[in-house]
């Protein structure tokens, strides 16, 4: 524990991804295996289940600290993070436990979640007095399923392939979908063998990168597959050894939440991997994404739902054919084997993406302006010639998106943001102009640079109107571009539409708050955007 | 006539019976002086009155002044008011200032500390009515490492930076932090080059006594000579600025009473963040308050409200003076952290 305590604050202290990558070889490289692979399991972003409610932590610390409530909740609107708070809040501890990673998570953690109140709690403080600050950090951040650190599983599989001397796409393979942190798995992991997987693992994703620059710089279009860029989940449909697994781009198995998908995966050939969408299509058209989040994180469908919003799989890619790896060939030696498994198999729900034809990028610039009629959010540019790669890399596969929304809107509330940004006002509401009155429109916490932020928290600071707990009306001063990528009517909001993924596109020092949008102009956007 | 014996004016604290301001934030006719810290000691007073410890770091900060100094202790009679100084452990020369007329006791704390400080004299309790004190960090999640600890951690940065050939940079306040970071390393891991702002105010230490290593300025050390292996002293200005690529390969710190909590770590773009601070923890603050056995207690600058919630809910008469001491809204390290 005191290794992975120490190799957190190394990662958490450090920007430089070469220093992360460091630190975390230097923990595999004399880790055990049984302690390697709860990591691996903790810096990859899987977590537990919260194993207290936070609640009684609260009250814990509260109670061995001797603080009133109203001094812990100063405490932590100043901290910004539960597990810190409690850390930072906690008298000195005077034994230390030298006990490894995985005895403190499998004998200490695991079992808290089915203790009753009072044996969790003494099973708590016991630990917190084995602990010093550091650790109990990492500690509460683990019993409070809250655990994270700023490490991408990129950078996870660089260090595991420079330690096991591995190529990192094979790491990553190894990676994808469900496994248990168990040292035999850690062992095959970084074994220089290649065994079979199991028979529902899927591939990485290859992701596109947003275009930089103007499409001729990529030479002839002729050399491009050119696709809608559709708005759902990104998809594996496997059909291995007689049986059938649907994937989500989350790397969450989802078979059973879609039925179509799984009747087309149960008639694929054996030895079969499709990369693609899963979309609401309803009538040869696609149904906006919001229709999708009411099949998202349902277990079951009813009958109704499965009529009112069905889905298909939009196929972009064929990865695997009679259970062999295809990524190293060519995208236009794939499209062509997918489009004789579509034929072979005909099925109403394998839908394949249509490439989009035209003769110059000239022509496609004029047809990418269709997308929003389309509801697509622009274009995919894909070299016919490129392998299939592990990851987001530049330069074979292309977003090409079309512009978002955008409308300049007026700070009218902030609030202190949490984690990187606790004590900073960071989190953001903005209205436009009904009449006199600036009515909400959005929730934005993304788009400024660092020194930005700073400015706009004393700038929250010195304007503050009325405080409601957390939350600080502002004078309506500064004038924000937000950029969003779809607007709907919402009768839950009080301006009477709801915007898709917010963000600030910069900062209009040039303008005054009268000079905002108004709310009639943005639901003009909303009719224009194409809503059927 | 305010019968309190300090009040609040446009000015800042004002003492009426007296006619005397304390630390004022906008020119007046007799300022009586904390520290040289810029939120305490400003130019543009007719007269100032400060503790004697301090008159070389105030005659750097403030240049050809009108400067009256006393010994801590011994008073100085203004207008029928009894003034003088004692130990604040805050930065050389800092003082509280003791008040006394007709019987009744105030003391300003200005700000203070009760960790140990090799560069200054330890914070004296004084016995008193009413207390205006410091509040900068009036929460439970500041308590202090004891100083030996936290030099401890700094001397192994420093040598493990040496030995990977970096040099080690650390930003601190050039008045009292930097000092007090001179006399706690162990000067012995390698050679120690300080910034002009902070030499500056090392030649006051040292004019009046206190023990400083010795150090290099940047500008004295040789062109194209390696920095690897030496500590690096500067302000936080110089944090992020051209100045600072010169000596890489470096590691860099913040000294910082802030580098308590984790997201002021990390919005700073240092490698390390070591908690030391010249202002009084929470612990600290509670035991200064009691020591002073005042029945009032007024807070100022930080977390007053909280300090003085916590004293009321423990049976004190307490309350917030809103000065403009420290910067509430740099939270992430002002210059008097
Ligand atoms: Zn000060
Ligand atoms: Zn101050």
């Amino acid at each position: 524990m005191r290794e992975f305590a120490d190799l957190y604050a190394e990662l958490d202290s450090t920007t430089k991804t070469g220093a992360k990558v460091a630190a975390m070889e230097r923990y595999f490289a004399s880790a055990t295996p049984a302690d390697a692979i709860w990591a691996v399991y903790f810096l990859s972003g899987r977590k537990p289940k919260q194993a207290a409610p936070s609640r009684r932590l609260r009250q814990w610390v509260r109670e061995l600290a001797d603080l009133p409530e109203w001094l812990f909740d100063e405490c932590y609107h100043s901290v910004g993070d539960l597990a810190e708070t409690i850390a930072l809040l906690l008298p000195t501890s005077e034994q230390l436990s030298e006990m490894s990673l995985t005895d403190w998570v499998e004998q200490r953690l695991l079992p808290l979640r089915a203790m009753p109140e009072e044996e969790q709690k003494a099973a708590v403080l016991t630990a917190w007095r084995e602990l010093d600050a550091r650790r109990r950090f990492v500690w509460n951040k683990l019993i409070t399923g809250e655990f994270r650190v700023g490490v991408s599983q990129l950078l996870v599989v660089r260090a595991l392939a420079n330690v096991a001397k591995l190529d990192p796409g094979l790491v990553t393979h190894r990676l994808m979908g469900e496994w248990s942190p168990t040292p035999a798995f850690y062992q095959s992991l970084v074994s220089a063998e290649t065994g079979d997987g199991a028979a529902s693992q899927p591939y990485p994703f290859f992701l596109a990168h947003p275009l930089e620059g103007e499409p001729p710089e990529l030479g002839s279009a002729e050399d491009w597959q050119v696709e809608w860029k559709w708005d759902g989940i990104r998809s594996q449909v496997i059909r291995r050894r007689g049986q059938s697994f649907v994937w989500s781009r989350g790397e969450e198995l989802v078979t059973d939440r879609y039925p179509e998908l799984k009747s087309l995966a149960d008639a694929l050939p054996d030895g079969t991997v499709l990369d693609g969408e899963i979309l609401p299509w309803k009538d040869g058209q696609v149904l906006p994404f919001q229709e999708l989040q009411r099949r998202i994180g349902r277990k079951t469908v009813g009958k109704k739902l499965l009529q009112e919003v069905p889905v298909v799989l939009m196929a972009y890619d064929l990865i695997e054919i009679d259970g062999v790896d295809q990524r190293d060939r060519p995208l236009s030696e794939r499209r062509d084997k997918l489009e004789q498994v579509a034929r072979a198999i005909d099925h109403p729900e394998l839908i394949l993406s249509p490439r989009v034809q035209a003769d110059s990028w000239e022509s496609l610039a004029n047809l990418r302006q269709t997308s929003r009629e389309r509801q697509v959010e622009g274009m995919m540019l894909k070299r016919r010639s490129s392998p299939y790669r592990v990851g987001r890399i530049r330069g074979d596969w292309w977003k090409w998106k079309i512009e978002p929304y955008a409308v300049d809107a007026v700070l009218i509330n902030a609030q202190a943001g949490h984690g990187r940004r606790s004590g900073l006002f960071t989190d953001y509401t903005f209205g436009v102009w009904d009449g006199e009155i600036l009515v909400p429109i959005a929730k934005a916490y993304s788009g400024l640079t660092d020194e930005e932020i700073r400015e706009v928290d004393a700038f929250v600071r010195r304007n503050t109107l009325e405080k409601f707990g957390p939350v600080r009306t502002v004078t309506p001063m500064l004038v924000f571009e937000l950029g969003f990528e779809g607007i709907q009517a919402s009768s839950r909001h009080k301006s009477g539409v709801a915007v898709r993924f917010p963000r600030m596109l910069r900062w209009r020092k040039d303008k005054q708050p009268r000079d905002a949008d108004t709310l009639e102009r943005v639901k003009a956007l909303m009719r224009v955007g194409g809503e059927s | 006539m305010s019968d309190s014996l300090v009040e609040l004016t446009d000015q800042g604290l004002y003492c009426p019976a007296g006619g005397f301001h304390i630390d004022p934030w906008k020119d007046v006719d007799r300022a009586v002086i904390t520290h040289a810290h810029g939120d305490h000691a400003r130019r543009g007073s007719r007269s100032y009155l400060a503790a004697e410890a301090g008159r070389g770091l105030l005659e750097a900060r403030l240049g050809d002044v009108r400067l009256e100094t006393r010994p801590y202790g011994e008073a100085v009679d203004i207008n029928g008011v009894r003034v003088s100084f004692h130990p604040a452990g805050h930065v050389l020369g800092s003082a509280q200032v003791r008040i006394e007329y007709r019987g009744e006791v105030w003391v300003v704390s200005g700000d203070y500390k009760l960790a140990d400080d090799p560069t200054c004299l330890p914070f004296e309790p004084v016995r008193c009515d009413t207390f205006i004190t410091e509040s900068t960090f009036a929460l439970p999640i500041y308590r202090w490492e004891r100083s030996g600890d936290i030099f401890h951690q700094i001397n192994a940065w420093w040598r493990a930076n040496r030995d990977a050939g970096r040099a080690s940079i650390i930003f601190a306040y050039s008045l009292g932090k930097s000092q007090r970071i001179l006399a706690g390393v162990d000067a012995s891991i390698g050679p120690i080059i300080t910034h002009a702002a902070v030499e500056n105010l090392n030649r006051a230490y040292r004019a009046t006594g206190v023990k400083l290593p010795e150090t290099a300025l940047v500008s004295e050390t040789a062109k194209g000579k390696a920095f690897a292996g030496a500590l690096v002293i500067a302000p936080p200005s110089a944090e992020g600025s051209a100045w600072q690529k010169r000596f890489e390969p470096a590691s860099t710190a913040v000294a910082s009473g802030w580098m308590q909590v984790r997201g002021a770590r990390r919005r700073r773009s240092a490698d390390r963040g070591f908690v030391l601070s010249d202002h009084a923890d929470w612990p600290g603050l509670l035991e200064a308050v009691s020591l002073t056995g005042a029945s009032r207690v007024l807070a100022t600058h930080g977390s007053a409200g909280v300090l003085a919630r916590w004293l009321r809910e423990h049976g004190l008469d307490a309350g917030v003076i809103a000065t403009r001491f420290g910067d509430e809204d740099d939270v992430a390290g002002g210059e008097a952290s």
